[in-house]
């Protein structure tokens, strides 16, 4: 326990906006750049973007996800963090567990805060916000446990960022189904469906990833 | 606790190929290890073999104390000040003190730069600094000696020469000769 509280530190003074990795803003950026430009693209009918754009932030937000998986897992591989933990008795499965916690922090906080503006954008009622706001958050979780495999996945092979996107997109479809079935439906059943779908995925990460690190090893 | 350090039958397979076979060892308190041989016999994969990172083809390791493994790689977060990256290990050490390894390897004075600025010498003697956080019995070196000016090397010479007359072993890999009394080990005998 003493030493997942000083990965997680770690992990968090890494990976947290304002952190020394400096990447952390990427995702907000591009969640909110979809927002800005989806309207340019599809016209300014109120009605039209309001029916369409909360699926539209949905989308923009399991793509935003991408975004950080590059250096999640690849750059301590590289660099032996994993050996020098294994050596000290320190489980790769206890590591994955505090990144994918830092990892969700490190994104989905400031997006769920992004969602009031990009709502204004592209003028979605106050119900479908709030709607859009569980599912995110329901959803979220998911998204970073999904990422955080695939990253492990793709730790030890080169130029493994365009894969990630390939293969996080389609395991994260029930996700998005889900996700963005909730806003379109009056009771909660949705996002319960995505929060369901997250809390299994985020029990199986931290052990598929660890595994993935296992295997690479060599 | 006695430092051991024994292996016995090892054969250790890359892929398709096998590098080396039948290798045995036995090192106890105060020994010392010096591993040589040509590029790709694979002393590294026979230090990683040894520090239980990987596992052989053929053949059992068996260790009696915590093992540090100094190897190609930093470990140390480039982004972070090495008073930052070198602090985490020394919080998993059980809150190690770190101001006395830093000053025995001189590198005091550079806790506060980001390790990403250090060069390939003070990284390596950062590593060393890592090593020294807690009493380990088993030092298990990889080229420990590349990149270091002829000062530092000298005390990593003295650094693994105490380390052993304390009742550790030491096993390094190392092209050059270095002033030490220690056993040779030619992996190319062993290749397969």
């Amino acid at each position: 326990m003493r030493a997942f509280a000083i990965l997680l530190r770690r992990d968090l003074a890494i990976l947290l906006p304002g952190g020394a990795r400096g990447s952390a803003f990427l995702p907000l950026i591009f969640f909110l750049l979809v927002a800005i430009l989806f309207p340019f693209a599809v016209g300014p009918e109120p009605s039209l973007l309001a029916r369409t754009g909360g699926g539209v932030l949905w989308v923009a937000a399991l793509l935003a996800s991408i975004l950080p998986l590059d250096r999640l897992v690849a750059a301590d591989r590289e660099a032996g963090v994993f050996d020098q933990l294994a050596l000290r008795g320190i489980s790769e499965e206890v590591a994955m567990t505090a990144r994918l916690l830092a990892h969700w922090l490190s994104f989905a906080p400031l997006m769920l805060i992004a969602t009031l503006p990009a709502a204004a954008l592209l003028s979605l009622t106050g119900e479908t916000f709030w709607r859009l706001f569980v599912s995110l958050l329901a959803g979220t979780p998911g998204l970073a446990a999904i990422g955080l495999v695939v990253a492990a996945l793709l730790a030890s092979l080169r130029g493994g960022t365009a894969l990630a996107g390939l293969l996080l997109a389609p395991l994260a479809v029930p996700l998005v189904i889900f996700g963005a079935g909730h806003l379109a439906r009056d009771d909660i059943s949705g996002a319960l469906f995505a929060a369901a779908f997250s809390l299994v995925v985020c029990a199986i990460a931290p052990f598929a990833a660890a595994a993935a690190i296992r295997a690479a090893r060599d | 606790m006695q430092a051991r350090l024994s292996a016995t039958d090892l054969a250790c397979r890359k892929g398709e190929r096998l590098l080396f076979a039948k290798l045995g060892l036995d090192l106890g308190p105060g020994d010392m290890l010096q591993v040589r041989g040509p590029n790709g016999v694979g002393k590294t994969s026979l230090l990683r073999i040894l520090a239980g990172l990987s596992r052989p083809f053929t053949g059992s390791v068996e260790r009696t104390g915590e093992a540090g493994l100094v190897d190609g790689r930093h470990a140390l977060d480039t982004e972070r000040t090495l008073e930052d990256a070198l602090g985490f290990w020394a919080r998993l050490d059980g809150n190690a003190d770190m101001q006395g390894p830093l000053d025995t390897l001189g590198i005091a004075p550079l806790a506060d730069i980001p390790t990403g600025y250090l060069s390939t010498g003070q990284k390596q003697r950062a590593v060393i600094a890592r090593l020294l956080l807690r009493k380990r019995p088993i030092w298990l070196l990889d080229e420990p000696f590349a990149g270091l000016d002829a000062d530092s090397q000298s005390l990593l010479a003295r650094l693994i020469a105490e380390h052993c007359a304390a009742g550790g072993l030491c096993v390094f890999v190392s092209h050059q000769s270095v002033d030490l009394p220690a056993q040779n080990l030619d992996l190319a005998e062993y290749a397969a």
